[in-house]
């Protein structure tokens, strides 16, 4: 975004749209952080900011996050991926496996080394024999599976800790830590100050304490795997716009045809792509058993690996917009963990969001979202005042809710890659 | 060539089979290297095919999966994936499971007022995802996931805050208010085999009445073959969509009518899970169509009846979901390779017999 | 570097042969440098064919290819652009997600460190050539946003790009407006005064003498004279095209009928984007019982959205269509087809035929409700196959039995049976869209004594077709359609090559005669 010369003496124009990137993050954020805190106050429910939430919440989102790019980064290459939840089960054995042998990377290293397996697996199903993706996708669910419950039995069962469904607990740390100061972390043996605890603790002001909970919530209870998962982040956003191969690979996912025509080859990179795919996805499984519990346990996956699905699409096929949509959908599980009674609080949360997108529709004419966002408004106002507390399964099912509502509401602003899905023999003409 | 059809039926059957035996090679294997005796396995499994006690728990478990995999093959042959048979079937479930008990009929009527809610309440919650792909164009695949989930959910919170019974003696078992006897569904063998068995096979040999013996399923083949030589020739593809939509919803709907009609006679929160992709499995190796979903369903059913037997001999019995597994991805592969070769096949010969008459 | 006086391209004697014909023969084809070449024919005169081969899509049988006087052989299309030959297709292969830089460069990315793309070289070496070509872009735009003509742009700097100085387009102005027709030329004329060359294929005789300075004509298969804009004129290039025998039309016995069977009043269709201008505007036409009305027109300017607004298949802007009296607004497809009108459509494989399914169920197709194939809701198995067998013996087509999966049969065969099935239902009115195309000679004449006999009992026909010796062949009545409009009618016994080749493109637009 260049920005435009202006004459000294005009003022700047203040459009939204002539805003860098980090303005407008920058604002959202204090908007955000705004509307939180004044509900915060209103219903007395201290947890929505408070930092035990936030970083509970990158744990929680981290899987999601790491799913969702799995789906992107097959996706961007022209293949669907139903079977991340399949890579996920996997990651998350490979990882219980591996932290009860040799510890706590130990684990991370065997999942990612299972998933780039499995992911393969998925790319020749359906680049050599041109499966259809979700038919194999569904496969390496079911297989992974029962290959997991078979291996644990294995060798899991009657070893100390373990059992027929769970590995022994895994070894070793993932180098967490406090940060010093902000979040009263040790330098040494000396543990320091919490200042930020200090003024989150003060709730009766407004904003200020969010901001500080908001803040520690990041550097407090950091673990190093969660950074490296958000890493990718932008490494993936640099790698598949601004290299070669990046280029390339998206090419294979929008139009193959092209590339073809032009020397680009589609089928060895989309087995590169798949391969990160399911590394990606098992490595969130592996979080799920090494660094969020330290078992692996039947089941432990959840339905993640869908929700993953989800993620991939609520982002546009972004990077950073995967990582907002698993923050949105991880935050209420991490409320409900951190104390059940806060969640209804979101219920007024979500209406003043819908107010603030229906004062925005108005500006732009459309009248039936408008009307639509405001009597969801209300009902949710009125449901914040009738219930005690938000039944668990509505919370799991927000995100898929959710997805339903974007893919059915949004979809000229959804921009999927154009091929993805579809099945593509080389040397075929237009 | 003598009769095309029947040696494409033979070739697609083979590929079935050959899928099989691909995925007990690669699971004895994988039992080798797990340091388990694939012969032991495999002897005691199939064994096991002489117990008539097995025999009627192979029936039992396939009657099920043969209706979950017809529902599955309805969407096929219109190129939808329906993969919310899982979600349909459940809220099926308990609407049967609550409304059923709500209401006093005489026997017959009541089990079949029991059938028509479920296939109801299952085409409902698959016409969802039916509006949405013919209104929104949203992919069924996505839809029908993600529905499976809210469903999940939303029975959940239904059956915990509305439905539930607690049950004054059995404590850990809760269920919905049971069933009057009225709406109980007859074992054929007394606790081991459910009459629901023969209402699948019956719906089978519907299903294939229907689709292939009416008017109406040769304009479902039609468009699902070709949707632009059926739309040509009037037919609506997006009525189709939707139709075919709700009739594999209406179908899924009645996937758990055995374990409710014959079995628990209430609705509890496990009942019959995972038979919507298990369904999916059996629909695939069946290749979509009603005879190879019967062997299918009654593989399954083996496989996961006599599986018990292998815990005897210290082998996990996880190892059929294994082949399970490898049999959908086998069966696919190998079906596609096979096709190929055999269009080419009948290509050259239909091209020879040409030019053999010719000269003649 | 080519040596002075030296060709840029010449093939001499290819020859390509496909199963069953032979594409092109002993072609000889003469490419002067920095000059506009036109390559010009009918459909399936062997143009596409020919620049293929010199594009290393495929090797010639016989013949040779040299490019600025040396000998090459191209193995395939690295090797045609390593000679500095660049091919836009006619169907375009862009990504719409992707901007136009990365389109163009994708394959041929200049790199920088560890793989990065450096977009900044890639921006300044666009631009430049996007300026010698006086088109300007954005280039970090989506190619999704952009029109058809502005799309052809990309393609072309896409083979710019990659250093072609020699660029063959393939029916390049088929899609574009006459304003884009006209920014085509003016970029193409400034690559021929910076030394490049440009062999384009067309049908389209008007663009042809107006822009280019060479033209090669070819007609079944081969090369029959190569001439310049000033040394023919629109008759002779039209005959050369078409050659100078037209067929004659064959009279008939039977009178044409009184009443109409098919009235197509003031129809007008939208075009496909928003935006888009019409795709046929104020259309008027009747057919009467036992009259064969030809539709001649290039393929593309409303004929197949004339079929679908009859069909009921596309909704109308305005007009009316009717037959035999009855107003068919808000009438079904099905009903239109079971009250009597057939389709033969355009693409066989696309709207004619269920390629798994055996021969007697695509005689079927569409006739499902007919109680002569079934009982009640049941489809009469019995009934359709001999149904089938009598439609396979009436039309000749080549099958061991009707039990045998269509995609088995070769595409003339498949026509056949087509053609065939929607005449079984002894229909009124018969839109019939290039009913012979892709069959042998004999089968055709079979088919037109079919349709011949068909209409001296009163089948009503609207024929679409690009064959000449078809549609003067068969029609008591010609109409020409350009651009979505009805351009002309004529007399087949009074029809000249040259006055067909000119309506055909939109030269002579007889508003008169239309009526």
């Amino acid at each position: 975004m260049t920005a435009t010369l202006q004459p000294t003496s005009a003022p700047r124009s203040l459009a939204w749209k002539n805003l860098s990137p980090l303005r407008r993050a920058s604002i959202l954020w204090l908007g955000g952080l705004l509307i939180f805190s004044i509900v915060r106050i209103i219903a007395d429910a201290d947890d929505i900011t408070s930092s035990g939430t936030i970083s509970s919440t990158l744990r929680v989102a981290t899987p999601i996050l790491l799913a969702g790019l799995a789906g992107l980064w097959a996706e961007r290459a022209g293949i669907v991926n139903i079977g991340i939840e399949g890579m996920m089960i996997i990651g998350s054995w490979c990882g219980g496996y591996g932290a009860w042998k040799w510890g706590s990377w130990g684990g991370i290293t065997l999942a990612l080394v299972g998933g780039m397996l499995v992911g393969l697996l998925h790319a020749l199903a359906t680049v050599r024999f041109n499966v259809d993706h979700v038919v194999s996708g569904i496969a390496i669910n079911t297989l992974a599976a029962g290959s997991t419950e078979y291996l644990s039995i294995i060798f899991f069962k009657g070893q100390k800790g373990g059992g027929e469904s769970q590995s022994p607990p895994g070894k070793g740390g993932y180098g967490e830590f406090d940060m010093p100061f902000l979040a009263g972390g040790r330098i040494g043996n000396w543990k320091s100050p919490d200042i930020l605890k200090w003024i989150e603790d003060k709730h009766d002001i407004p904003l200020i304490p969010d901001m500080a909970g908001f803040i520690r919530g990041l550097v407090s209870d950091v673990y190093l795997p969660t950074i490296l998962a958000i890493a990718i982040i932008p490494l993936s956003v640099y790698v598949l716009w601004r290299t070669r191969w990046g280029l390339r690979l998206r090419s294979s996912g929008e139009s193959p045809q092209a590339g073809e025509s032009l020397g680009v080859a589609i089928n060895r990179l989309r087995y590169q792509a798949m391969a990160i795919s399911g590394a990606l996805a098992a490595f969130g499984g592996a979080y799920l058993s090494c660094v969020f519990t330290s078992t692996y346990r039947q089941g432990q996956t959840g339905g993640q690996g869908f929700i993953g699905l989800a993620t991939t699409i609520f982002g546009n096929w972004q990077p950073w917009g995967v990582f907002r949509g698993s923050l949105l959908f991880g935050f209420p599980t991490a409320l409900k963990f951190r104390d059940e009674r806060n969640v209804p609080a979101l219920l007024l949360v979500a209406a003043v969001a819908l107010v603030i997108v229906a004062a925005v529709m108005v500006l732009r004419r459309r009248s039936v979202i408008v009307t639509s966002c405001l009597a969801a408004a209300v009902c949710l106002v009125i449901a914040y005042n009738v219930v005690d507390k938000v039944p668990s399964e509505f919370v799991a099912a927000t995100p898929y809710i959710v997805t339903v509502i974007v893919l059915a509401g949004a979809r000229q602003q959804l921009r999927p890659p154009a091929h993805a899905g579809l099945p593509y023999r080389p040397g075929e003409s237009h | 060539m003598k009769n095309p059809r029947l040696q494409r039926a033979m070739v697609t059957a083979a590929s079935s089979v050959l899928a099989v035996f691909v995925a007990l090679a690669i699971s004895a294997i994988i039992l080798l290297i797990t340091g388990k005796d694939p012969v032991k396995a495999y002897s005691t499994l199939f064994g096991a095919a002489g117990e008539s006690r097995v025999l009627q728990g192979m029936a039992n478990r396939a009657t099920p999966l043969m209706i979950s995999a017809a529902a599955v093959a309805i969407g096929f042959k219109m190129n939808l994936f329906n993969i919310g048979v899982e979600g349909q079937m459940r809220v099926a479930l308990l609407t049967t499971a609550v409304v059923g008990a709500a209401v006093d009929l005489p026997p017959v009527l009541h089990v079949a007022f029991c059938l028509v809610v479920a296939m109801t309440a299952g085409a409902l919650w698959a016409g969802i995802a039916g509006w949405l792909k013919v209104k929104r164009n949203v992919n069924e695949v996505i839809s029908t996931i993600m529905l499976n989930f809210i469903a999940l959910s939303l029975v959940a919170w239904a059956f915990d805050d509305f439905f539930r019974v607690e049950s004054p003696t059995e404590s850990l078992l809760v269920k919905t208010k049971e069933l009057p006897t009225s709406a109980w569904f007859p074992d054929l063998v007394d606790r081991r085999l459910n009459g629901m068995f023969i209402v699948a096979i019956l719906l089978l040999i519907l299903f294939w009445v229907v689709v292939w013996k009416t008017k109406f399923g040769f304009r479902l083949r039609a468009s699902g073959g070709n949707s632009g030589a059926a739309r040509a020739t009037g037919v609506n593809p997006k009525k189709m969509i939707l139709i075919s939509m709700l009739l594999s919803g209406a179908i899924a709907g009645l996937v758990g009518m055995r374990a409710l009609l014959g079995d628990v006679h209430a609705y509890q929160n496990n009942l019959a899970e995972q038979q919507g992709f298990n369904g999916i499995a059996v629909a695939l190796l069946g290749r979509n169509h009603p005879l190879g979903i019967f062997f299918s369903a009654l593989l399954f059913g083996f496989l996961g009846e006599a599986s018990g037997k292998l815990q005897l001999e210290d082998i996990p019995k996880e190892i059929t979901t294994i082949m399970s597994g490898i049999i959908v991805l086998a069966v696919v592969i190998i079906n596609e390779a096979v096709k190929r070769w055999d269009n080419r096949r009948i290509q050259r010969k239909a091209t020879a017999e040409i030019e053999a008459e010719v000269k003649s | 570097m080519s040596e002075a006086g030296a060709l840029a391209v010449e093939l001499s004697g290819i020859t390509k042969r496909f199963p069953g014909v032979v594409a092109n023969y002993n072609v000889s084809l003469r490419v002067r440098p920095g000059t506009i070449h036109a390559v010009v024919g009918e459909n399936g005169a062997g143009k596409s064919t020919l620049m293929k081969t010199l594009y290393g899509m495929h090797q010639p049988d016989e013949g040779s290819i040299a490019v600025n006087g040396r000998g090459i052989t191209f193995k395939s299309p690295t090797d045609a652009i390593a000679a500095g030959i660049g091919m836009v297709h006619q169907h375009f292969k862009l990504a719409d997600n992707l901007s136009i830089l990365e389109n163009i460069i994708l394959g041929n990315e200049p790199v920088g460190r560890r793989g990065r793309i450096d977009s900044e070289a890639a921006k300044t070496r666009l631009t430049e050539l996007a300026a010698s070509l006086g088109v300007s872009f954005d280039v970090d735009d989506l190619v999704g946003t952009l029109g058809v003509g502005e799309r052809q742009r990309v393609e072309i700097l896409k083979v710019l790009y990659r250093g072609a100085q020699i660029l063959i387009l393939d029916e390049p102005t088929a899609v574009l407006v006459p304003q884009e027709v006209e920014e085509l030329f003016a970029t193409l004329k400034r690559l021929v005064a910076e030394g490049r060359t440009v062999i384009f294929i067309s049908h389209k005789l008007d663009e042809v003498l107006r822009y280019c300075d060479e033209i090669t004509v070819m007609r079944q298969g081969t090369t029959v004279a190569t001439t310049t804009p000033s040394q023919v004129d629109r008759r002779g290039l039209a005959e050369l095209m078409v050659g100078s025998d037209l067929p004659d039309p064959s009279g008939r016995e039977t009178p044409i009928g009184s009443e109409v069977v098919l009235a197509v009043s003031d129809l007008s269709v939208a075009g496909a984007a928003a935006g888009a201008k019409l795709a046929l505007e104020d259309i008027s036409l009747s057919v009467r019982l036992g009259e064969i009305v030809g539709v001649a027109g290039v393929e593309g300017n409303g004929q197949f959205e004339l079929c679908e607004a009859i069909l009921g298949l596309m909704p109308l802007e305005s007009g009316r269509v009717e037959i035999a009296g009855r107003d068919l607004t808000g009438v079904e497809t099905r009903e239109r087809i079971t009250s009597g009108l057939s389709y033969i459509p355009f693409d066989r494989h696309r709207e004619g035929l269920l390629l798994d399914a055996p021969l007697w169920e695509n005689t079927m197709l569409g006739r499902e409700d007919e109680p002569t194939l079934t009982s009640g809701p049941f489809i009469g198995r019995r009934k359709a196959e001999a149904d089938a067998r009598e439609i396979i013996r009436r039309f000749g087509v080549r099958t061991p039995s009707e039990q045998v999966p269509a995609f088995a049969l070769s595409g003339g065969n498949q026509q056949k049976l087509v053609v065939g099935r929607e005449m079984a239902t002894n229909p009124m009115i018969l839109l019939a869209a290039h009913p012979t195309r892709g069959v042998d000679v004999g089968a055709q004449a079979a088919i037109w004594e079919e349709l011949r006999h068909a209409r001296d009992h009163g089948l009503g026909v609207l024929l679409i077709s690009a064959d000449l010796e078809e549609l003067i062949g068969l029609s008591d009545r010609i109409v020409v359609m350009f651009d979505g409009r009805v351009t002309a009618e004529l007399d087949p016994r009074r029809a000249t090559p040259e006055l067909l080749g000119t309506y055909m493109t939109g030269e002579i637009q007889d508003r008169e005669a239309a009526r």
